[in-house]
């Protein structure tokens, strides 16, 4: 009997957990169609759905499901056909270990639920490259490349803040480290937070890092041979890639569903406040800024960041010892 | 790699002079975003919202068909040839026993192939009897481009859109109708006045000639008001004027 229940609680997280995977992204996705246009001045989508295009991104989905899913010739087929799926299902297992609310409001309560999720994150990168090699293009291979160069040199300094946290809460699990959060942890990680928030944004290839999908240069990197529902798939990694990226930020530098009340009952409501306005800075810096070259993004990476990132960890070392 | 590519966090644009606060550009270029953002988008929702046109618009032709004398004048200015006209001459029988019978243009056929036509407006420049006008209405696209010539009652239909005419600018010459006008209204008030005069002459011998002196400056009143509220419609004042 309680095996029955234990099945029946593992069943139901796993179908929330899906299920926020598959909505959340197109939320974040319809708010980048919004906020962009008007950040340029125009409407964007009006029609679809009736009520200001609020179902945009559901036409998209018919659309590409619609399309013929094209193989080129010399591709290498197998590798070219899984890359979406490497691509997006790491970020699914991401979301497992990341809690939303106190107490049991997460999907699964891990120990090393950090190590899990950054791990995980690292398998995620693994898409683009795939896609990249497997496409027989030299558009591709090219974005391909320049993702493995950009994911090599951000890898560092977003495990380096991550760890900083790690070490200011004596913990790995992401449960715990909400936990011990305290206010005064915003100036004390603030450095870690905006490095993480960085490199994270580099780690998803958006702009201003998107150097390796760069559509005035190489089309669309690693991406240029996708139709179908496999494109839509990356499309959709990206945008999960987003929500994970804020969703991490938020639970390691931002506090998690700490609030400013009822922190027990609305817990998941302040995470999703916070979650839902850095995905709308990952959208602000998008509209904002023009894409990085290749050294500069090196350069950013390998003189800023990660001295900053080593900065905060001897800072972070520095008060726990006192 | 290059010593002088910039750091990406401080973008700081070369100006002579003073040097930035690093980061500076960063904020500058986010505030520009946010500020487009909250203010009103430039879209214009145009099948919901119908645009605001230029009183002036040239859209399409319409043809006030009563004013129409089958002169041809427009057809034979027209540049490309795209205004057909057929008509046929009916006789009025007289009016009274014995006179003359007359005969007039009944118009057949007035159609303009909007296929054509360049937009030059010289056909409605060119009518003597304003039966053409510009009408602002532009949403007469058909899907075969022989459906582009539209017969007259199809013209007659867009005269229902044709806009009043524009005010004119205060600084702006009066148009040449009312200079006319006003003319042979002051040519009238001559005649009357010399008629006046000629009856004082007559009616008093006594002499006392200073008192009609004031009337010349009066001259140019009467003939003000009518015109100034319809500038269109003079030259059927300035018949009348001739007239009496």
């Amino acid at each position: 009997m309680s095996s029955a229940t234990w099945w029946l609680e593992v069943a139901l997280r796993i179908v929330v957990v899906f299920l926020g995977f598959l909505v959340i992204p197109l939320v974040v996705g319809q708010m980048e169609h919004k906020a962009m246009a008007h950040m340029q001045g125009r409407l964007g989508p009006m029609e679809a759905g009736g009520f200001h295009g609020w179902a945009q991104l559901v036409a998209d989905g018919v659309k590409f499901a619609q399309k013929e899913a094209v193989v080129p010739d010399a591709a290498d087929r197998t590798v070219f056909q899984l890359a979406p799926g490497v691509a997006l299902v790491p970020y699914l297992l991401a979301l497992i270990v990341i809690p939303i609310g106190p107490g049991t409001q997460v999907g699964v309560d891990l120990d090393l639920g950090l190590f899990f999720a950054l791990a995980v994150m690292g398998v995620a990168v693994l898409g683009p490259l795939m896609a990249g090699w497997g496409s027989a293009n030299k558009y591709s291979l090219l974005g391909g490349l320049r993702s493995a160069a950009q994911l090599m040199a951000y890898e560092l300094p977003l495990i380096l803040s991550a760890v900083s946290v790690a070490m200011a809460a004596g913990t790995l699990s992401l449960t715990g480290i909400v936990e011990a959060w305290h206010w005064y942890w915003l100036p004390w990680q603030l450095i870690g937070g905006l490095v993480f928030f960085t490199a994270g944004l580099a780690e998803l290839q958006r702009p201003p890092f998107d150097m390796p999908v760069a559509d005035s240069e190489i089309i669309f990197g690693a991406y240029t041979e996708y139709t179908g529902l496999r494109f839509a798939l990356f499309l959709l990694a990206e945008y999960a890639g987003i929500v994970l990226l804020c969703l991490l930020t938020t639970v390691l530098f931002l506090g998690g569903w700490h609030g400013p009340f009822a922190e027990v009952h609305l817990g998941w409501l302040w995470t999703a406040i916070k979650t839902f306005a850095l995905a709308f800075v990952v959208i602000w810096l998008r509209v904002s800024y023009p894409r990085l070259r290749a050294d500069q993004l090196q350069k950013f990476a390998w003189t800023v960041l990660i001295p900053l990132s080593l900065a905060q960890l001897a800072i972070t070392g520095v008060v726990r010892v006192l | 790699m290059n010593p002088q590519s910039e750091n990406p966090q401080s973008q700081n644009p070369q100006e002579p002079g003073r040097r930035a606060v690093p980061g500076s550009g960063l904020v500058k270029g986010l505030a520009t975003t946010f500020k487009t953002m909250v203010s009103h988008a430039h879209t214009r929702q145009y099948p919901d919202v119908s645009p605001e046109l230029p009183p002036r618009t040239r859209g399409v032709i319409a043809l006030i068909e009563e004013n129409c004398t089958s002169c041809m004048l427009c057809a034979r200015e027209c540049p490309d040839w795209c205004i057909y006209i057929d008509s046929h001459k009916e006789t009025i029988p007289a009016p009274t026993p014995g006179g003359r019978e007359r005969t007039r243009n009944v118009l057949d056929r007035f159609a303009i192939d909007f296929s054509l036509c360049m937009y030059c407006g010289i056909c409605i420049e060119v009518c003597p009897f304003d039966a053409l006008e510009w009408s602002p209405e532009f949403e007469y696209a058909e899907y075969d481009i022989r459906e582009m010539l539209h017969e007259k009652d199809r013209l007659g239909e867009w005269v229902e859109t044709i806009p009043p005419p524009v005010a004119l600018d205060d600084a702006a010459e009066e148009p040449k109708e009312i200079a006319l006008a006003q003319k042979a209204a002051a040519k009238r008030q001559t005649a009357l006045d010399a008629l006046a005069q000629a009856q004082a002459d007559q009616a008093a011998q006594r002499p006392e000639p200073p008192e009609q002196q004031p009337a010349p400056p009066e001259l140019p009143k009467p003939a003000e008001p009518p015109q100034s509220s319809q500038p269109p419609e003079p030259p059927a004042d300035s018949d009348e004027g001739g007239a009496e």
